[in-house]
This record gives C-alpha cells, structure tokens and sequence, in this order.
C-alpha cells in the first residue's frame, strides 16, 4: 500500500516536471523548426542564402569571432588573480565580474550610446576623428563583450580555487617558467571547465539581442546580425523566412546543449548554485 | 601530488640552491600581470560605461529625474515588468523545484535528456525564443488555438510577457536548488518517515526548510533576469503602453526619440533594482553560510 502511494507520487511528479517542460522549452524549439519549414524546404533554402541573410551570418560569426577569444583572455587572468592569490577586496571583485548578468540587455546597449553616441561624452571627439562606434560594428562587438563578459570568468574562478596551487608550486619549484606552468599545468587542469565556460559564452555572443538591438544602425546588410536579421523578417510579416534564419540559431542551441552535455560527461562538471 | 609539496618543505634547510629560491618559493608568479588586465578590462568595458548612466542622471536634478523617471508610463512599464517577473519566478519555483526533484531523485528514460534540456533556455536567443513562443499562444497557434474559445488570450497580454519570463526563469531554480537537494541526507526523510511523518510534513518540516535559501536564491536570480529581459518579451508583449509595455522597451522607445534623459533616468531606476537584487542575493547567501556553519 505505502509502496504504491510512493510509486504514484513519483509517477505524478515526473509526469509534472515533463509536462512542463514539455509544453514551455520542446513546443517552442519545435515551432521553431515547423514554422520555419511551412512554406517548404525550398523557401527555407532560400531565406538563408539571401544576401542580407548571409551578410547577418557573417557579422554574427565575426562579432562571436572577437568577443568570444577576448572574454577568454580576460576570464583566465581574472580567475588566476582571483583564485591563486589572497587580496582584500576579492568578493567585491568577484561581484563586480558578475554584474553584467544582473544588468537588463537594453541597459548595456544603452551605455554605449551615452558614452560613443552623437549625444554621448566622447561624441564629439569622434565624429570630428570620423570613427563610428555606435550604430555600427565596434558597438555591436562592445555590447556583446559586456553581456558575455561573466561567463568564462565565474565558470573558473571557483574551478581553480577549488584546486589550490600545489600544482603549480610543484611545477615552479622545479624550475618552470610562469608562463610554462601556466601552459603545461593549469590549463590542463582546466580544460573542461574553460570549454564549457567558452560554449555558454559562444551561445551567448551569437544570439544576444537587446544589447545589439540598441547600438545597432538596423542597417540591412551591414550592421544586422541574425538575431536582428530574424527581428526585421518577423516584423515584416516575413514569418516563414524568420523561422528559417531562427532555426539556424536553434540548431545551435542544440549543438551547445549537446556539446555541453559531452563535456559534463567527461568532466562530470557540475556547475554550482549561482547560476546566471 | 601530495607528496610533492611536503618534499619540497623538506628540501627547503638545504643549502643548495639558496639564492633563488626566496621569489619562487613565495608565490606564484603572475598577480600583477593579471590583476593588472582584470581592473583595466573591468573598468573599461563594466564600471567606466555603467557610471555614465548615473552620472548623467545626477546631472539631471532631482526634479526633472523624478518627472522623466517616475512619469506615470514609466511607472506603469515598472508593474508590468516587475509584476510578471514576480509572477513567473513564483511559477518557476513551484515547477523549477518539481523538476529539480525529479532530476535528483528520481532516475527514468531520457534523464540525462531532461537534464541537457533544463538549459535549453541559456543556450537559445532570446529573440528566437520570442517568436516561437509567440506563434504557438497566438489565437490560431498550436496551443492558443485551445486557449481562446476557453476566454484565456496570452500572446499580447501581460499573461504572455509571464510565459516568455517562464520560459527565460526556469534554469535558474533548477540549477540553484539542484546542488542542494543532492547533498541533502535522505536517512533524516526515512527517520521521520519510520517515526510516522507524513510526506506533507516531512516536505515542509524537513526538506523546504533545507532548500529555502537556495530557492529564494533561484527567484531571486529569475526575478531580476525577468525584471530586465526584452528580447522573447517584446514579440508576445503586444507593447500598448500602460497595459504591456515593459520598462526596457519604454528605454529603447525614448532613445528613438532621442530623449536620452527619460532613457537614462528610466535605466537608473532599473539599474538601482537591479543592485539591490544583487545585495538581497548576497544576503541570503550570506545567511545561509552562517545556517550551515551554525
């Protein structure tokens, strides 16, 4: 009797939890693909190897191209200094690394333009350079690195705490060089945490939208990246060709979910309680 | 590798190599080198561009911070997009926890797929998310279609702006609470189970009270994610002011406006939310450290 009331609940729960997802994240990623394919394989070829689409695939893999390495530069050193040394201030550091996430998207666009805009502090300075960042392709790569900025930084700052620095101590008592131990010990040490850090980040720098949104010109062909390319489309009643591009984006929220899972396998890696 | 590092204390009397092991021995090389790029990459891509949105706010004076600010339509954009968030967040607790719970304790075909999907929301645009979604609680989409002759409209209601910030929440709890429920002692369940306890006390006698802080954690995470989020939320939103205007879409609406002055007061109060989110997150962390070191 208790045996079954346990099964029963069990059941009910996995059928919630289920049912749940099932309905809020599989029926979306879904329509995405069924929305896109409804006027047919040869109208979704043709959504994507239209020009405008093709030029918003090469600025998004471009601005992934140089956000992405940047945030890892940047995320390595921070967790060295973070995680290898003992300083004051430190949680007020880490917090600090951590505050794009809580800042909205529109937001981070908007600082951009009050600083680069034509109304913005250094406007003046650069229109009389004739450098454009806002409303073009420096602001858009701006905007991405600070939506990204955390994502490499927190995934290894408690990773490289966690394992101290025997490692490297041994490494350099035998006569390696700094960037030597660096190289030969603690990234290997790392690999799969910076991996899985690096493909949330990727994820991230190729389908942010609202940052991008606002200091982008909306210029097709020139400054629109996919997601703006799927925006523009969607808004022109273009609904098919939208999904289309979209599901270009989808399918690689699937390979990131894939990969991801690959790497906690190999890693067993599991993140901590923060989130993001 | 354990042995290594009390061999080296050993080897440290010796004479041997006694002129350069003072540097080496004392740390790792490096702090300066990358403390150095950490502030200067900081600053200049975080904290010198977040300071221009207070600081042209200060430059406003307070009366017309308050006007552009405070206007009766950013007032209304502050309900909507605090008021979903608020009630997706607690739809995500009660569902993100269910979920956690299955993922933990229980194992069933297609876990491990249940477990990569739970992240599906982190990986996918948020625009993407926003047209899908969209097109299925539209009045003729896959489940709208069900919706409308019941009297229920989501798609361009302040009900559909709550599912997309379902949709955006959801990892949040579920990853927050995760950790905890797995490192939780289920002998203290099977004791109370075998001294009598019904699952209904065992639940909120035992395991809520040992997964608050981690899921008021979680909502606090969706909360703010949802208070700020825009892109799966202007598609569904509809977008009428008053009514489903979100506070970042009222940013971006002054700034092609070009009144950058409501644009940055109305970000300032966001940004200020968002701080105290942030604070309200390290508390209850704080909290629980001190719970869990007695």
């Amino acid at each position: 009797m208790e045996k079954f009331g346990k099964s029963t609940a069990r059941l009910c729960l996995i059928g919630v939890a289920i049912a749940f997802l099932a309905m809020f994240l599989v029926l979306p990623l879904v329509s995405v693909f069924a929305e896109g394919l409804s006027k047919g394989i040869e109208a979704y070829g043709a959504a994507i190897i239209e020009p405008d689409a093709l030029s918003a695939i090469r600025l998004t893999l471009l601005v992934a191209a140089i956000s992405v390495p940047l945030n890892i530069v940047f995320g390595i050193a921070a967790a060295w200094a973070i995680a290898k040394f003992d300083f004051r201030g430190k949680s007020l550091l880490t917090t600090f690394i951590d505050l794009p996430f809580s800042v909205s998207p529109v937001v981070a666009g908007l600082i951009y333009v009050l600083l680069f805009g034509a109304h913005g502090w250094l406007g003046p300075w650069l229109r009389a350079h004739d450098i454009q960042i806002v409303f073009a392709v420096p602001g858009i790569v701006l905007a991405t690195i600070f939506v990204t900025f955390p994502f490499v930084a927190r995934e290894l700052i408690p990773l490289m705490s966690e394992q101290g620095r025997d490692d490297e101590e041994a490494a350099l008592s035998l006569g390696a060089s700094g960037f030597q131990t660096f190289w030969h010990v603690t990234l290997p040490n790392i690999r799969w945490g910076l991996l899985y850090g690096v493909l949330l980040c990727n994820a991230r720098a190729m389908g942010e939208f609202g940052a991008v949104s606002v200091v982008s010109g909306h210029l097709r062909g020139q400054t629109n990246t996919m997601p703006l390319h799927v925006e523009i489309l969607y808004n022109e009643y273009n609904f098919a060709a939208a999904f289309a591009v979209a599901s270009l984006l989808a399918l690689l929220a699937l390979v990131t979910l894939i990969l991801k899972s690959i790497v906690e396998w190999r890693f067993d890696h599991r993140r901590g309680g923060a989130g993001h | 590798m354990a042995s290594i590092a009390p061999g080296r204390q050993l080897h440290v009397p010796e004479p041997a190599a006694p002129d350069r092991s003072v540097g080496a021995k004392s740390a790792i090389p490096g702090f300066g080198l990358t403390m150095g790029l950490t502030i200067a990459w900081l600053s200049l891509i975080v904290l010198i561009p977040l300071s221009t949105v207070f600081i042209r706010s200060a430059g406003m004076g307070w009366f017309d911070f308050v006007a552009a600010g405070f206007s009766p339509r950013a007032i209304a954009a502050y309900k909507v997009s605090f008021g979903t968030a608020f009630a997706a967040a607690l739809v995500n607790a009660v569902f993100g926890l269910v979920t956690a719970w299955v993922l933990v304790r229980y194992r069933f075909p297609g876990r491990r797929i249940v477990n990569a999907l739970v992240d599906l929301p982190f990986a996918l645009p948020t625009a993407v998310a926003g047209i899908a979604l969209t097109a299925i609680y539209a009045g003729n989409g896959w489940v709208g279609q069900f919706l409308e002759p019941l009297g229920i409209k989501v798609a361009y209601t302040p009900v559909g702006i709550a599912v997309a910030l379902i949709f955006i929440g959801l990892p949040f709890i579920v990853r927050s609470v995760e950790p905890v429920l797995e490192d939780m002692n289920v002998e203290i369940e099977e004791a109370a189970l075998s001294l009598g306890a019904r699952p209904w006390q065992i639940f909120v006698r035992i395991i809520l009270p040992a997964i608050m802080p981690a899921l008021l954690t979680g909502f606090a995470l969706a909360f703010a994610r949802g208070v700020g989020e825009y892109g799966s939320v202007i598609f569904i939103a509809g977008n009428m002011p008053f009514k489903s205007e979100i506070a970042p879409l009222l940013i971006i609406t002054q700034l092609e406006q070009y009144d950058y002055a409501a644009a940055t007061a109305i970000a300032t109060v966001m940004l200020v939310a968002s701080f105290a989110m942030l604070l309200l997150i390290n508390v209850i962390q704080a909290w629980n450290r001190k719970r869990v070191n007695g």
